[in-house]
C-alpha cells in the first residue's frame, strides 16, 4: 500500500462529501417542484410532455397507485426492449449486421436493463446493434435510474408527511428525474469523458494492421493443435461517451464493450476513472441530504451519510490491502510496489489504474448497484474478491444505487430503530413515526427476498452438474464464489460479473433474469407499502425521550445492524467460498 | 394479598414446581405454534428424535453425540415454556389469593314492595338493590345509593385501613368481596356475576385474557422473519456443503439452526409481557390491557392533579396577617372561633395554628348560644354567631361583599395583602368580625417532598408534566414553579382537561392522567393512559384503562416507569439474542467443515476441543442462557431516568456488546467442562 493509493481513496471520499449538499439540495428542489436554475429550459419541455401524455401534474397518488404505475411502466419498457433485441436485424443503425438476439438472452437482458442491473451475459460489441444500445439499453439506463430515484423520493415523502395518504405522482417524479437530475449532468459528464479520449461515433468497427502478427494456438477437444496467425485487429467503436455517462450517473453499469470500464475507449485515463467513480456515488450521496432536507432532520441525513462512508472506507481499505499484498503462491516474484511497478496482485487489472484505482473502483461499483468494472473481480485475491461480493450482499446500501441505495438503507434504519429503539423504553419510532407491525412485516419482507433468491438459486446451481457447475471455470471454493457472485449480483441489481462463469446458458440466463426481477420489484413493493403507511401516520414531536437518529452512536448502530444481518445470513456460504479459499491460499494450496 | 406475597422471590419453590409441569404441557404443538421461533425448535427436535431412533435401530455409530444434541434441543423448547409458565405462575398465585375473597356470600335483596329476601350472591343481576350491614360482605360490585359506611377493602388492595364509602359524590363505588365494618348501606348492583371487578382481576393476573400487545406482535414478526432467514441459510448450507464434499448430518444442521434463530428472546418474550403486567399488579395497579402498559412507556405528557399528587392534598394555615389597628391575637382568636366547627383539614389547621401562635386553647364546640354557620356555595363563607358577634371567614370577594361599606377604608390594604398571598401561591381567607375585616389567613399548599427531583427525571426522559388545578392562575403558577412542573392548567374544568388532552394528542403526543370523579370519565377515556382511582366512581373506573387500588395519584409516574421498563427489557433481550449469533457461528461453522478443510481451524477462535464438543457447547449455551435470563425477564432490566441517547448508549453497551462477548466466554467454559467430564 502506498501513500499515493491512500490519497486517491481519501480524495475521492472528500469529493463525494463536497457534492452531497449541493446536489442533495438541488434534488430536494426538483422533487418538491420548486424553482431551479434549469427551469427556463426544462419547464416548457416538462409541460409539453404532460400535455402530450395527459398527466395531471399536481395530482398525487396513493402508494398502491404509485406502485401499479411503476410496475406497468417497467413491464411495458421491458417488453419493448425484448422485442427490440429480437428484431434488431430488421432495424436501422446496425452497421455490423448483427443478428436478432436469442430468446433467453433477450429476456435476461431486458430484465437486466429494466431493473437497473445491467448484467450482461453477452459481448455487447458483437451482439447488440447501435440502435439496441442507444434506443433500448440507454433508454433503460435513464428510466430505470429515474424510477429508482422516484421511489427513494416517494419513501422520503412518506416519512416526512403527516396523515396524508399520498406519496407523489410517479409520472411527474419520473419526468423530473430524467429532465432535471439525469440528462443535464450526463451531458456534462459525456463531454468530460470525450475530453479524456472516450469515443463517440456511429461508425462500424475499424480494422487495423498489426505491427507484429499474433500467433494463436488452439487446442481442439481431441487434443490436436492448430495455429492461426492474426495480422489484423478489429477495433470496435460507437456512441460510447453518451452511454458511459448514464452508465455511471444512473448506477447502471452496462458497458458498451465487453471489457466495460477496463476498455481504453470507455475509460482511458486515471482522471476519466475518477470522473466515473464520482458519477457513481454522486446521486446516492446527495439523496442522503435530500432525505434530511425534506424530512427536516438534516443531521439525520448526515448520520446516514456517515454510516455509508464508514462502510465504504472499511470495504475500500480491505480490498486495497488484500490486493496490495499480492499472491503468496507467487513467493519469489517481486510483488512490492516501486517506481517501476504497482506491485501487489495485478492480474486482471489495468496498469493505468494500478492497485488503488482498481480496488477503489471495485468497492465503489459494488457499494452502489452500478456494476461497471475496470478490473476483473474474478482475478482478485480471495479476500479482495470478498469485498465486492460482501458489498452487494449487504444490500448495496453503501451510498448504493440511485434511489435504491437510499431506500435500501432506510429499511435497515427502520430495523435498527425497531430492534434497538425499545431499549430507550418507548415503542420504536423513526423521525416521529411509530414503527408498527405492518412496517416491520414489510421491512422484513424486503430484507428476506434478497437472501432467498441468492441462496436458493446458488444452492440449486451448486448441486446441479448439468446446469450449474458445468458453467464454472474453476473447481473448489472459487467455483462456488463464481456462482454465488452471479446470483448476488443479479438479485442485488448490481450487474458486475465475477466472470469466470459462462453465464450465457439457458439456466443462468433464466435464473439470473428472475433473480434480477425479484430482487428489484419484490423489494420495491414493500418499500412503497411502508412509505404509504408512514405517510398516513400521525407524527410524534421529538423530545429528549425520542430515540436519537442523528448521533454518531446511531451511525454505529446502523453499521452494526447492516453488517450483522448481512453476516448472519451469508457467513456459512462465504466461509465455504472466499474465506476457505483465502485460508487455503495462505496455506499454499490452489485449485486448477 | 399480603406484603410478602407481593414481592415474591423469582425462584419460589411452589411456582417452580408448577411451572415445570406446565412447561411439559405447553409442548403441545398447537400451543407452540403461537410462537414461531420456538415452534421451529420443536419441529427440529422432533426431526432429530426421529433420525436418532433410526440411527439407534440401525446401530449407527456416534449416537452418543446425537442423543445429547437431541436432548438439549428438547431442553431448549422446554426452558422457553418454563419461562412462560414461571411468569404465569406468579400471576396464578395472586389469583388464588383473590379467589379466597370471592367466597360464597348471600345478599339481602330489596324487593319492589320494600320487602327483603335472602338470595345467593350469584343470583344478583344488574340494577338489583341490596342492603349490606356491618360485618357483612358486599355481594357484588355496585354503587351506594343510600348511607355511608366504613369498608374493609384489604381483599383487593392489601391495605388494612378501612375506607369510607358514601352515597353520592365520587366515593360511592363498592367492590364485591369487600366487607362493611360499620353502618348500613343500600347498594345498587352494577355488574352481573362473572363480570365483577374481582372476576376481571383474576382473569387478568392469570393471563387468561392475555392478548399480544401491538409491539409484541411487531416484534414477533421480526423474530419470525429472522427465523426464516436463518432457515434459508441453514437449508441451503447443505447443498454448498455437498458441493464442497463436506455433507452434514441432520443433527449438526438442526443444532446450527436452533442456535441461530432468536430463541433467547423468542423463549422469553411472552414471559416479559406477563411479568410487566405482574409488576403493575405488585404496585396495586390493574391494567385492563397490555396495550395500556405499552402506551404507558410512550407517554409524552403527564396530566397530574395538583391536590394529592403534587401537594399534600390539604392547604394549611401558615400565617395570620392582621390589618392595621388589629392585633394578631384578636385576629387569631376570631379565626379560631370561626373554624371550630369547620371539619375540613384547612379549618383544623387554622385552629392548630392559632393554638401555636397565641396559645389559644381549643374551645369546646358546645359553646353556649353559639350558632355555627356552615360553608355554602352561595355565600362562600363559614363562621359562627355567638355572644352577639358575627364572625365570618371566606374568600376575599365574598367577605368584601359581606362587609359592604364597613370595609371601605380597609379595602386597599386588604386587597394588597390578598394579592400578595395569592401571588405567592397561597390561598387568602379574609376574617371579619361583625362585618369589620380583621385580617387575612394565609393558607398554603404544601408541595410533597421529592417531587421536584421526580419531575426533573421525567423531563430528562422527555416527558412533560402538566399540573391541573382548580386554583386561580396566580396560585397555580406559584405552585407549579415551586414543584417544578413544566406547565399548568389553572381553574381547570373537566372540559378544559378534555380540551388539553385533545390538543396534546393532535400534536401526536400520548397523554396519561388520573381521575376519580364521574366528570373525569370522558377525559379518562380520551387519555391514552387513564388511571382511575379505586375510590372513584364506577363511571371513572369503566372509562380508564387502569385502576389504582391504592388510589394514589402519584402512582401515575410509576406506571410510566413500569411501561418503559417492559419495553426496555424486550429491546435489551432482542439485541442480546441477535448479538449472540456471532459467537455461535464461530463455534459451529469451523466444527462443521474442519474435516473437509482443516485450514478452517483458523475460525475456531475459541479453541474448542473437538467438532462435537463445539456444536454441543453452542447448543447447551443456547439452552441455558434462556434459564439464566429468566430472572431478568421477570424483574425487568434496571430502570434509570435519563435521556434516550444516554439510555441507548448504556443499554447498547450492556446488551449489545455484552451479547457479542458473553457467548464466546460461555461456550468456551461449557466446552472445557464437557470435555473434562468426557461428554464429547
Amino acid at each position: 500500500m502506498t501513500l499515493d493509493g491512500w490519497l486517491q481513496i481519501l480524495f475521492f471520499l472528500a469529493l463525494i462529501f463536497a457534492v452531497t449538499k449541493p446536489l442533495g439540495l438541488y434534488m430536494a428542489h426538483v422533487f418538491n417542484r420548486e424553482r431551479t436554475f434549469l427551469d427556463p429550459i426544462l419547464r416548457p419541455l416538462e409541460r409539453l410532455i404532460y400535455r402530450l401524455t395527459g398527466v395531471a401534474e399536481t395530482r398525487e397518488m396513493r402508494w398502491t397507485e404509485y406502485a401499479v404505475a411503476m410496475l406497468l411502466f417497467s413491464l411495458v419498457s421491458m417488453l419493448a426492449l425484448y422485442l427490440l433485441q429480437r428484431f434488431q436485424n430488421f432495424l436501422p443503425f446496425n452497421p455490423q449486421k448483427l443478428a436478432g438476439v436469442a430468446p433467453d438472452l433477450a429476456f435476461n437482458t431486458a430484465a437486466s436493463f429494466t431493473t437497473n442491473t445491467d448484467w450482461q451475459s453477452y459481448v455487447p460489441e458483437v451482439t447488440m446493434s447501435y440502435l439496441t444500445q442507444m434506443a433500448g439499453l440507454a433508454y433503460h439506463n435513464f428510466v430505470s435510474a429515474a424510477a429508482g430515484i422516484a421511489l427513494a423520493i416517494a419513501f422520503i415523502r412518506g416519512i416526512a408527511r403527516r396523515e396524508i395518504d399520498a406519496i407523489g405522482n410517479f409520472w411527474v417524479d419520473m419526468v423530473r428525474g430524467v429532465l432535471w437530475v439525469l440528462l443535464p449532468f450526463c451531458l456534462v459528464i459525456s463531454l468530460l469523458l470525450v475530453s479524456q479520449g472516450v469515443v463517440q461515433n456511429l461508425k462500424a468497427a475499424d480494422t487495423a494492421r498489426l505491427v507484429e502478427p499474433q500467433k494463436i494456438e488452439h487446442v481442439a477437444e481431441d487434443g490436436s493443435r492448430s495455429l492461426t496467425i492474426s495480422t489484423e485487429q478489429t477495433i470496435a467503436q460507437g456512441p460510447v461517451a453518451s452511454q458511459e455517462a448514464i452508465k455511471m450517473w444512473g448506477t447502471n453499469g452496462g458497458g458498451f464493450f465487453n471489457a466495460n470500464s477496463a476498455h481504453p475507449f470507455e475509460n482511458p485515463t486515471p482522471l476519466a476513472n475518477l470522473i466515473q467513480m464520482f458519477a457513481i456515488f454522486a446521486i446516492p450521496a446527495g439523496l442522503t441530504y435530500t432525505l434530511g432536507r425534506i424530512t427536516g432532520a438534516q443531521r439525520h441525513g448526515w448520520a446516514v451519510w456517515a454510516a455509508m462512508a464508514a462502510l465504504f472506507l472499511f470495504g475500500a481499505t480491505a480490498a486495497y490491502r488484500a490486493e496490495s499484498r499480492g499472491n503468496p503462491l507467487l513467493a519469489g516474484t517481486d510483488q512490492r510496489a516501486s517506481a517501476a511497478q504497482p506491485g501487489g496482485n495485478m492480474e486482471g487489472k489495468e496498469a493505468r489504474f494500478g492497485i488503488a484505482g482498481s480496488a477503489l473502483f471495485a468497492t465503489v461499483t459494488t457499494d452502489a448497484s452500478c456494476g461497471a468494472v475496470n478490473s476483473m473481480h474474478d482475478s482478485f485475491t480471495p479476500l479482495g474478491g470478498l469485498v465486492p461480493l460482501a458489498n452487494i450482499m449487504l444490500g448495496e446500501v453503501v451510498f448504493g444505487g440511485v434511489g435504491s441505495g437510499l431506500y435500501g438503507i432506510l429499511i435497515f434504519v427502520i430495523l435498527s430503530v425497531f430492534i434497538a429503539g425499545l431499549m430507550v423504553g418507548r415503542t420504536p419510532e423513526y423521525l416521529g413515526k411509530k414503527i408498527e407491525a405492518y412496517d416491520v412485516k414489510m421491512a422484513m419482507l424486503s430484507v428476506l427476498i434478497f437472501p432467498l433468491v441468492i441462496l436458493i438459486f446458488t444452492a440449486l446451481s451448486s448441486v446441479s452438474p448439468r446446469f450449474g457447475t458445468s458453467s464454472i471455470a474453476n473447481p473448489g471454493p472459487h467455483g462456488l464464489s463464481e456462482m454465488l457472485y452471479a446470483f448476488t449480483s443479479g438479485a442485488g441489481n448490481n450487474g458486475s460479473a465475477f466472470a469466470g462463469i459462462s453465464a450465457n446458458t439457458n439456466w443462468y440466463n433464466t435464473t439470473i433474469g428472475f433473480s434480477m426481477l425479484i430482487g428489484r420489484f419484490f423489494v420495491i413493493i414493500p418499500v412503497l407499502a411502508i412509505a404509504g403507511n408512514l405517510g398516513r401516520k400521525r407524527s410524534v414531536p421529538p423530545s429528549l425521550g425520542t430515540f436519537p437518529v442523528t448521533t454518531p452512536l446511531f451511525s454505529m448502530l446502523l453499521v452494526s445492524v447492516i453488517v450483522i444481518v448481512g453476516a448472519l445470513t451469508f457467513f456459512p456460504v462465504l466461509s465455504l467460498a472466499p474465506v476457505v479459499e483465502h485460508l487455503l491460499m495462505v496455506a499454499g494450496k490452489s485449485f486448477s | 394479598m399480603s406484603e410478602t406475597s407481593k414481592k415474591k422471590a423469582v425462584w419460589d419453590a411452589g411456582i417452580v414446581k408448577l411451572a415445570l409441569l406446565h412447561a411439559l404441557v405447553k409442548l403441545n404443538p398447537r400451543t407452540m405454534m403461537k410462537n414461531p421461533v420456538m415452534f421451529v425448535v420443536e419441529v427440529g427436535s422432533v426431526m432429530t428424535t426421529l433420525f436418532l431412533i433410526r440411527d439407534i435401530a440401525t446401530g449407527a455409530s456416534g449416537t452418543g453425540f446425537s442423543i445429547q444434541i437431541t436432548l438439549w434441543l428438547w431442553f431448549t423448547a422446554l426452558f422457553a415454556n418454563f419461562a412462560e409458565a414461571m411468569a404465569e405462575g406468579r400471576g396464578k398465585a395472586q389469583a388464588d389469593a383473590l379467589r379466597k375473597a370471592k367466597t360464597e356470600t348471600t345478599a339481602n335483596r330489596l324487593l319492589r314492595d320494600g320487602q327483603m329476601e335472602i338470595v345467593s350472591a350469584l343470583e344478583l343481576r344488574k340494577a338489583d338493590i341490596v342492603v349490606v350491614s356491618a360485618g357483612e360482605f358486599i355481594p357484588g360490585d355496585g354503587e351506594i345509593i343510600e348511607g355511608v359506611a366504613s369498608v374493609d377493602e384489604s381483599a383487593i388492595t392489601g391495605e388494612s385501613a378501612p375506607v369510607i364509602r358514601e352515597a353520592g359524590g365520587d366515593r360511592s363505588a363498592v367492590t364485591g368481596g369487600t366487607r362493611v365494618l360499620s353502618d348500613k348501606i343500600k347498594v345498587r348492583i352494577t355488574s352481573n356475576p362473572g363480570e365483577t371487578f374481582i372476576d376481571r382481576m383474576i382473569a387478568l393476573v392469570e393471563g387468561a385474557e392475555r392478548q399480544k400487545t401491538p409491539n409484541e406482535i411487531a416484534l414477533n414478526i421480526l423474530l419470525a422473519g429472522l427465523t426464516i432467514i436463518f432457515l434459508l441459510a441453514v437449508v441451503t448450507l447443505q447443498p454448498f456443503a455437498i458441493y464442497s464434499n463436506a455433507g452434514q448430518s441432520i443433527f449438526v444442521l438442526v443444532a446450527l439452526l436452533v442456535c441461530l434463530i432468536p430463541t433467547t428472546i423468542g423463549g422469553l418474550l411472552s414471559a416479559i409481557g406477563i411479568a410487566g403486567m405482574d409488576r403493575l399488579i405488585q404496585h396495586n395497579v390493574l391494567a385492563m390491557s397490555g396495550r395500556a402498559v405499552e402506551a404507558a412507556g410512550d407517554i409524552n405528557t403527564l396530566l397530574l392533579d395538583k391536590t394529592g399528587t403534587i401537594t399534600l392534598g390539604n392547604r394549611r394555615a401558615s400565617e395570620f396577617i392582621p390589618l392595621q389597628g388589629v392585633s394578631e391575637t384578636e385576629l387569631s382568636d376570631a379565626a379560631q372561633l370561626s373554624s371550630l366547627a369547620d371539619e375540613t383539614p384547612e379549618g383544623r389547621s387554622i385552629v392548630v395554628l392559632a393554638k401555636e401562635l397565641c396559645s389559644l386553647r381549643g374551645r369546646e364546640l358546645a359553646l353556649p348560644a353559639a350558632t355555627f354557620i356552615p360553608f355554602t356555595a352561595q355565600t362562600r363563607m363559614s363562621g359562627v354567631d355567638m355572644d352577639g358577634r358575627e364572625i365570618r371567614k371566606g374568600a376575599a370577594d365574598a367577605i368584601e361583599k359581606y362587609v359592604g361599606s364597613n370595609g371601605a377604608q380597609a379595602t386597599n390594604e386588604l386587597r394588597e395583602i390578598v394579592e400578595r398571598i395569592a401571588r405567592s401561591g397561597g390561598t387568602p381567607l379574609v376574617v371579619a368580625d361583625n362585618r369589620r375585616p380583621l385580617g387575612v389567613i394565609h393558607l398554603k399548599d404544601i408541595v410533597k417532598g421529592g417531587m421536584r427531583e421526580r419531575f426533573d427525571q421525567l423531563r430528562a426522559m422527555g416527558i412533560k408534566t402538566v399540573m391541573m388545578t382548580g386554583d386561580n392562575p396566580l396560585t397555580a403558577a406559584s405552585i407549579a414553579d415551586e414543584a417544578g412542573v413544566d406547565d399548568f392548567l389553572a381553574e381547570a374544568t373537566p372540559e378544559d382537561k378534555m380540551a388539553l388532552i385533545k390538543r396534546e394528542q393532535a400534536g401526536g403526543k400520548l397523554v396519561a392522567m388520573t381521575g376519580d370523579g364521574t366528570n373525569d370519565a370522558p377525559a379518562l377515556a380520551q387519555a391514552d393512559v387513564g388511571v382511575a382511582m379505586n375510590t372513584g366512581t364506577q363511571a371513572a373506573k369503566e372509562a380508564g384503562n387502569m385502576v389504582d387500588l391504592d388510589s394514589n395519584p402519584t402512582k401515575l409516574i410509576e406506571v410510566v416507569e413500569i411501561g418503559k421498563q417492559l419495553l426496555m427489557t424486550r429491546g435489551a433481550l432482542t439485541t442480546f439474542s441477535i448479538a449472540n449469533d456471532v459467537a455461535k457461528y464461530f463455534a459451529i461453522i469451523p466444527a462443521m467443515f474442519t474435516v473437509a478443510f482443516p485450514v478452517l481451524r483458523a475460525l475456531n477462535v475459541m479453541g474448542l476441543a473437538t467438532p462435537q464438543s463445539a456444536v454441543l457447547s453452542a447448543v447447551i449455551f443456547n439452552a441455558l442462557i434462556i434459564i439464566a435470563l429468566i430472572p431478568l425477564a421477570l424483574r425487568g432490566v434496571e430502570y434509570r431516568a435519563m435521556s434516550a441517547a444516554a439510555l441507548l448508549r448504556r443499554n447498547l453497551l450492556i446488551y449489545g456488546l455484552g451479547g457479542l462477548v458473553v457467548p464466546f466466554i460461555g461456550i468456551k467454559l461449557i466446552d472445557m467442562l464437557i470435555t473434562a467430564i468426557g461428554l464429547a
